[in-house]
């Protein structure tokens, strides 16, 4: 995803916005005619449009979360929750509105598409604006489609699957995404089929005050194997937009799946996510979660294992600078024997930032002999920022096994001596650091993405040392 | 001269460790510092490559420039090299990127073009062949999980990827038993050239049977206090070195 453009601000690469492009925008504020209004101009089935109207009702009555990121000037009086940027979804990049294709060129992805992608979806706004995939994978019968349209198109899978993992009452935000949910991926893989090189999602928000919900729901049937990547971004304004998603995995017996993300979303972006897995009998279910910017990010992807011999991995890093915290951390509930599952968060605070890793492995009395292994990793880069561990568990199986460790760690001066006595600036060296510091995280990208990676950290960086 | 030290003082804190140290160091030499244990040689190291914790008076010429006025990777630029005695581990750099990094950073400064990842690797591999540094070495992170050994040899290559002008080798044999010792001294010594002095800093001389020394300097609290050929390090080992202290207290290389 190289990006050859001269980059917009000296603190964040994809600060710019293309005007009102949209052409339907509703006003600001959530009302029942609004999720009505949402669910109408879809077309969608009347148990979609009863779902949507629960959920609100439980929005509704559901309290702001008491812990985590500070929330308070997130005002849902002035988000704006649906916004169609174009009136047709594209098959090709040509079938694109000319502005939108300008900012996704601009942020490389029809380019890393021709390269190393098996599919792209990117959405702008609330709405899929272009969708692709790879022949090949259609001809081995892998869905990837954006969600509106797997409910037209496969209604019995996606009513079997949805909302069963993440229900509207989970918490508020999953509530408040069931209710208003727009766009997101659906992928399904038909057992025993690979999917060898990744598919893709693009999250693009633009308008000032945009809410973006967009739904996604993966299932991974017997013995298959996928591997489905999102990245995203924003304009930065002065005032605060909202993304809340709600990812849904199941993964089937045998199967294995991995969900990378590289979030970059702009300092004025509430980032309040709910992640969460289920994997079956011997299946492995892999996040790889990579946070960087938004103002406020509350995320703790989750596997419940809940079958023998399943196994859960939640590879993350956090970076969290001026006025940003970063509240992240996994959820592993082992709740059948032999289960396994590992955490690994790696979290950089800095310019007075913070973050927060905050984690639960949970194992319940059936998870005989189940192990997980947790590992926190905290890099300190000046005396403004922090950085907090709240890590807790509960043993309902005295077999069950648990090791966490946790490192909190400044760059050392030895370290900087040492590199800047081989001729590096001292930038040049604690960015080094910092890249070794992560590379548990970015030896798990594909190696585009870890280029990337590593470029917005460099960029992430700057400024940071005086 | 590629090195001249006139009056150095560095204090930490209200601590001085080095009270008015005075040397020579012509190019294409090798030469020895040996002394007690707290004698101020490893600060002399530290300071000459640019560590910052130290408070530091007096002058140093550097091929002619004034050295103390420069950063340490400026220092670097020039062609000076510190190998480490406790060399710092660096987890999740790999290695040869690490190296890669540092020499494209110093060619840079001196003019030249950037190596690419597969001339670097020829050229890494070339430098690895003359020290016989095991190759899986250039795949880890900077020296963590490695021996006592492997961390004073990728020091060595170090000095022979960046090729510096004066090369000062801190305790490059402590901590080696005998036939890492005997490796690390042949890779050295395929390193001495007429165009680079060697500053190596030692306890003992046993170095010194397998990298032949033209001077020996003697350091005790802060200063050199006796300067000899090569036999000095022998005359050392056998008296030790605080008698040589009192008995020749006449500072060499302080002629200005």
């Amino acid at each position: 995803m190289a990006i050859e453009q001269p980059l917009v601000s000296d603190e964040y690469a994809y600060g710019f916005n293309d005007g009102d492009v949209s052409v339907l925008k509703f006003g600001q504020g959530l009302t029942r005619q609004t999720v009505e209004d949402i669910s109408r101009i879809k077309q969608e089935p009347k148990w979609m449009l009863d779902f949507r109207l629960h959920a609100l009702d439980i929005f509704w009555k559901k309290d702001m979360p008491g812990w985590g990121a500070d929330l308070s000037a997130l005002d849902f009086a002035k988000i704006i929750y649906y916004v169609k940027p174009s009136e047709n979804q594209g098959r090709t990049w040509d079938e694109v509105p000319q502005t939108i294709k300008d900012t996704f060129e601009r942020l490389g992805i029809p380019e890393a598409e021709r390269k190393f992608l098996a599919g792209v979806s990117a959405q702008y706004e609330s709405e899929v604006v272009y969708h692709s995939i790879h022949q090949d994978l259609i001809e081995k019968g892998i869905i990837f489609t954006d969600t509106d349209s797997a409910l037209r198109e496969y209604p019995d899978l996606v009513r079997e699957y949805f909302g069963t993992i993440v229900p509207a009452e989970d918490n508020k935000f999953a509530a408040l995404n069931s209710a208003v949910w727009s766009g997101g991926s659906f992928v399904y893989i038909p057992k025993n089929v690979t999917s060898p090189i990744p598919l893709q999602a693009y999250f693009r928000i633009n308008s000032q005050n945009m809410g973006q919900f967009e739904r996604t729901l993966i299932i991974a049937d017997e013995g298959s194997f996928g591997h489905y990547v999102e990245g995203c971004t924003a304009p930065i304004y002065s005032s605060e937009s909202l993304h809340s998603a709600v990812v849904e995995i199941i993964v089937k017996a045998g199967a294995r799946m991995r969900y990378t993300t590289v979030q970059n979303w702009a300092p004025n972006v509430f980032n309040l996510v709910t992640k969460r897995a289920v994997a079956y009998r011997d299946a492995t279910m892999e996040w790889v979660d990579g946070n960087i910017g938004s103002k406020a990010t509350m995320k703790y992807p989750s596997v419940y294992l809940v079958e023998e011999g399943a196994r859960g991995m939640v590879l993350s890093i956090a970076v969290a600078g001026k006025g940003q915290h970063q509240d992240t951390g996994a959820k592993m509930i082992h709740a059948a024997p032999h289960t396994t599952s590992t955490i690994v968060s790696k979290s950089i605070s800095q310019l007075g930032g913070k973050t927060t890793y905050r984690g639960l492995v949970h194992f319940a009395k059936d998870a005989a002999g189940a192990k997980a292994n947790v590992r926190c990793d905290t890099l300190i880069m000046d005396d403004l920022s922090t950085s907090d561990t709240v890590p807790s568990s509960e043993v309902g199986n005295a077999s069950a096994l648990m090791e966490h460790e946790a490192t909190v760690t400044k760059v050392s001066e030895e370290q900087l001596f040492y590199l800047t006595s081989r001729g590096l600036s001292e930038e040049e060296a604690t960015r080094l650091i910092v890249m070794g510091f992560i590379e548990p995280f970015t030896r798990e990208l594909p190696m585009e993405f870890a280029v990337e990676m590593n470029r917005l950290i460099k960029f992430e960086m700057e400024g940071a040392i005086g | 001269m590629i090195l001249q030290i006139a009056n150095l003082h560095a204090k930490v804190g209200d601590k001085e460790i080095l009270r008015g140290v005075n040397l020579e160091l012509p190019l294409g030499q090798v030469h020895a510092i040996m002394g007690p244990n707290g004698s101020g040689k490893s600060t002399l190291a530290q300071v000459l490559a640019g560590r910052e914790e130290y408070t530091v008076n007096g002058q140093v010429l550097f091929d002619g420039k004034d050295l103390l006025s420069l950063s340490a990777e400026e220092r670097a630029f020039m062609g000076l090299f510190l190998a480490f005695q406790y060399p710092v581990e660096l987890p999740g750099v790999g290695n040869l990127y690490f190296l890669r990094t540092a020499l494209n950073s110093v060619r840079k400064h001196r003019g030249l073009d950037e190596l690419d990842a597969v001339d670097f690797l020829a050229y890494a591999q070339k430098r690895m062949d003359l020290v016989e540094m095991d190759r899986s070495l250039m795949s880890r992170s900077v020296n963590e999980g490695f021996s006592g050994g492997e961390k004073k040899r990728n020091e060595i290559l170090q000095l022979a990827i960046l090729e510096p002008k004066l090369a000062i080798l801190d305790e490059t044999d402590s901590g080696l038993d005998i036939d890492a010792l005997r490796a690390v001294a042949k890779a050295v010594n395929a390193l001495r050239s007429p165009d680079r002095t060697l500053l190596l800093i030692t306890h003992y001389q046993r170095l010194l049977d397998y990298i032949v020394p033209d001077q020996v300097h003697v350091m005790t609290e802060g200063r050199i206090v006796r300067t000899g050929g090569k036999d000095l390090a022998l005359e050392l080992e056998q008296h030790g070195y605080l008698a040589d202290a009192k008995d020749h207290t006449l500072p060499v290389g302080g002629h200005r």
